[in-house]
């Protein structure tokens, strides 16, 4: 019920109604932008957004950086545990 | 990871998500590996309770079904033990309510639109599906902008939009009816049965027989309202609680930082999907869940019985938008039926396979009780992803046991 699904904004339909076509997976459809949008970001930067769609709204706007951090910090933790395993092994 | 998925499932999803942003990345088997080592080694340093297993309660139905679809409770030490909670719109929602919408739905004038998860729920007498299936106008929709459009499109008919969920889809339902107010959309009204998540983690932290020793908190309800909901949790009840998203690598990361906290003796709220969930969450979203709605004084929950303030109604200003004002809506209190243990399991009580009437009489064809419907639904989940006959020997072997002691 409150999944939610990550796609690309192409194109803003309508910059008034807050509506915009966006990408999900190949597929495009019509979704409202009204929640990521404010004085700061907007509908005419949208374009080329990752956003997370629920029942056709965009409800978040996906941060890259946040992203990569947790990825990039996952990756370091089997780093280090290969290295422990590493260390282990040679003093076998 | 390991997907429990069917193979046909797994075919007619292969094309397309690969190409979603930050999901494959999060289904890593390596990574999945290297947390569940330093999981293990962090349980080292919790001293063992002799009695009982560490428990951990994800709320969100989102949650249980990536659990369960790529078998990670199978994964995890034996140490800790996952509740899987209420937190499934579907699955909560009481007998009575399933009627109100059948009477609505089979009103001449009226065209019922629903997410297809709320078709099957049963009724006392007949569900949706049922309803549909004998002559009433009720149509799924995916988002509530569609039932709008049908509004629209049929302005002599009266189009009723069941709002079912957490503050997640709240924003979306408010967002709508004030799109219908701008076009001066008449005949369009909302079934509201949004219900909010935070009193009702209050309820079950303030449950006698509570025995939980933190949270995963839902990742899409948090997105909305942010972190600091939450925060009464760490600081009122002194358990820690973190923010998840939905992929096997945001289960496993989520709770090897819940674990850390245990470790270093730390209660907080932490934020584990940092890459969709804001501190402060979503202000135009909320702002729009505040003009549109308010607090109920309680809302009845499906095996949970009322919890206070746990539903919200739509305000006086949107009076004319409002279905249960709009129409009269018979509103009866429905019991479960007796041989359901639906409440037990959504408390944590009994594991769903321990139901009597659990794979034989209430399936996912033919189910009894709501957590048999959704697929975010405990029972629905032990049934697909289980091993049906081993858990149905083991709800045999306690019976005997129960009956010879």
């Amino acid at each position: 019920m409150c999944l939610g699904i990550p796609g690309q904004i192409v194109e803003i339909i309508d910059a008034d109604d807050l509506m915009a076509k966006v990408d999900i997976a190949g597929v495009q459809r019509p979704v409202n932008i009204g929640c990521i949008v404010d004085a700061a970001h907007p509908p005419a930067q949208c374009i080329g957004d990752w956003v997370l769609v629920h029942v056709g709204f965009a409800m978040s706007r996906i941060d890259e950086d946040e992203a990569h951090k947790t990825l990039a910090l996952l990756t370091e933790l089997g780093e280090a545990q290969e290295e422990l395993a590493a260390i282990k092994a040679s003093k076998g | 990871m390991k997907d429990n998925t069917s193979n046909q499932q797994r075919d007619a999803k292969s094309d397309t998500t690969s190409t979603l942003r930050f999901v494959d990345e999060f289904r890593d088997p390596t990574k999945a590996r290297a947390l569940i080592k330093e999981i293990e080694n962090l349980l080292e340093q919790i001293p063992q309770a002799t009695d009982r297993p560490l428990q951990i309660m994800e709320f969100c139905g989102g949650h249980t079904h990536t659990i369960f679809r790529y078998g990670i409770e199978q994964m995890l030490p034996g140490r800790i033990e996952l509740v899987h909670g209420p937190g499934c719109p579907v699955c909560v929602l009481p007998m009575g309510r399933v009627d109100d919408c059948v009477a609505l739905a089979e009103r001449p004038d009226v065209i019922f639109t629903t997410f297809g998860d709320a078709m099957r729920v049963p009724g006392s007498k007949k569900s949706l599906l049922q309803a549909k299936a004998d002559g009433a106008d009720i149509r799924m929709v995916y988002s509530p902008l569609d039932a709008l459009d049908l509004a629209r499109k049929n302005p002599e008919r009266q189009v009723i939009f069941f709002a079912l969920g957490f503050e997640t889809t709240m924003p979306s339902t408010a967002l709508t009816v004030q799109q219908a107010e701008r076009e001066g959309i008449d005949n369009f009204s909302l079934f509201c049965n949004h219900i909010t998540t935070v009193p009702t983690i209050k309820a079950i932290l303030d449950s006698p027989d509570m025995q939980l020793d933190g949270f995963l908190a839902p990742g899409h309800v948090s997105m909305v309202v942010g972190e600091a909901p939450f925060r009464f949790v760490a600081e009122t009840y002194d358990k820690p609680i973190v923010i998840t998203g939905f992929e096997p690598l945001d289960i496993l990361q989520s709770l090897w930082m819940l674990i850390k906290q245990l470790a270093e003796g730390r209660c907080d709220v932490e934020n584990q999907y940092s890459r969709v969930v804001p501190s402060g969450g979503n202000p135009a979203g909320l702002s729009a869940i505040h003009q549109v709605f308010e607090l109920r004084e309680f809302f009845e929950w499906r095996g949970l019985g009322s919890i206070d303030h746990s539903g919200v109604k739509m305000r006086d200003a949107y009076a004319r938008f409002d279905a249960e004002r709009k129409f009269s809506v018979p509103n009866l209190k429905i019991a479960d039926p007796k041989s359901c243990q639906c409440g037990e399991v959504l408390k944590g009580v009994i594991r769903p396979w321990e139901c009597k009437v659990f794979g034989g009489a209430c399936t996912p064809e033919t189910p009894l009780g709501a957590l048999m419907v959704s697929s975010e639904g405990a029972c629905a989940a032990y049934y697909n992803f289980g091993n049906l006959p081993e858990l149905l020997a083991k709800r045999q072997h306690k019976q005997n046991k129960g009956a010879a002691a």
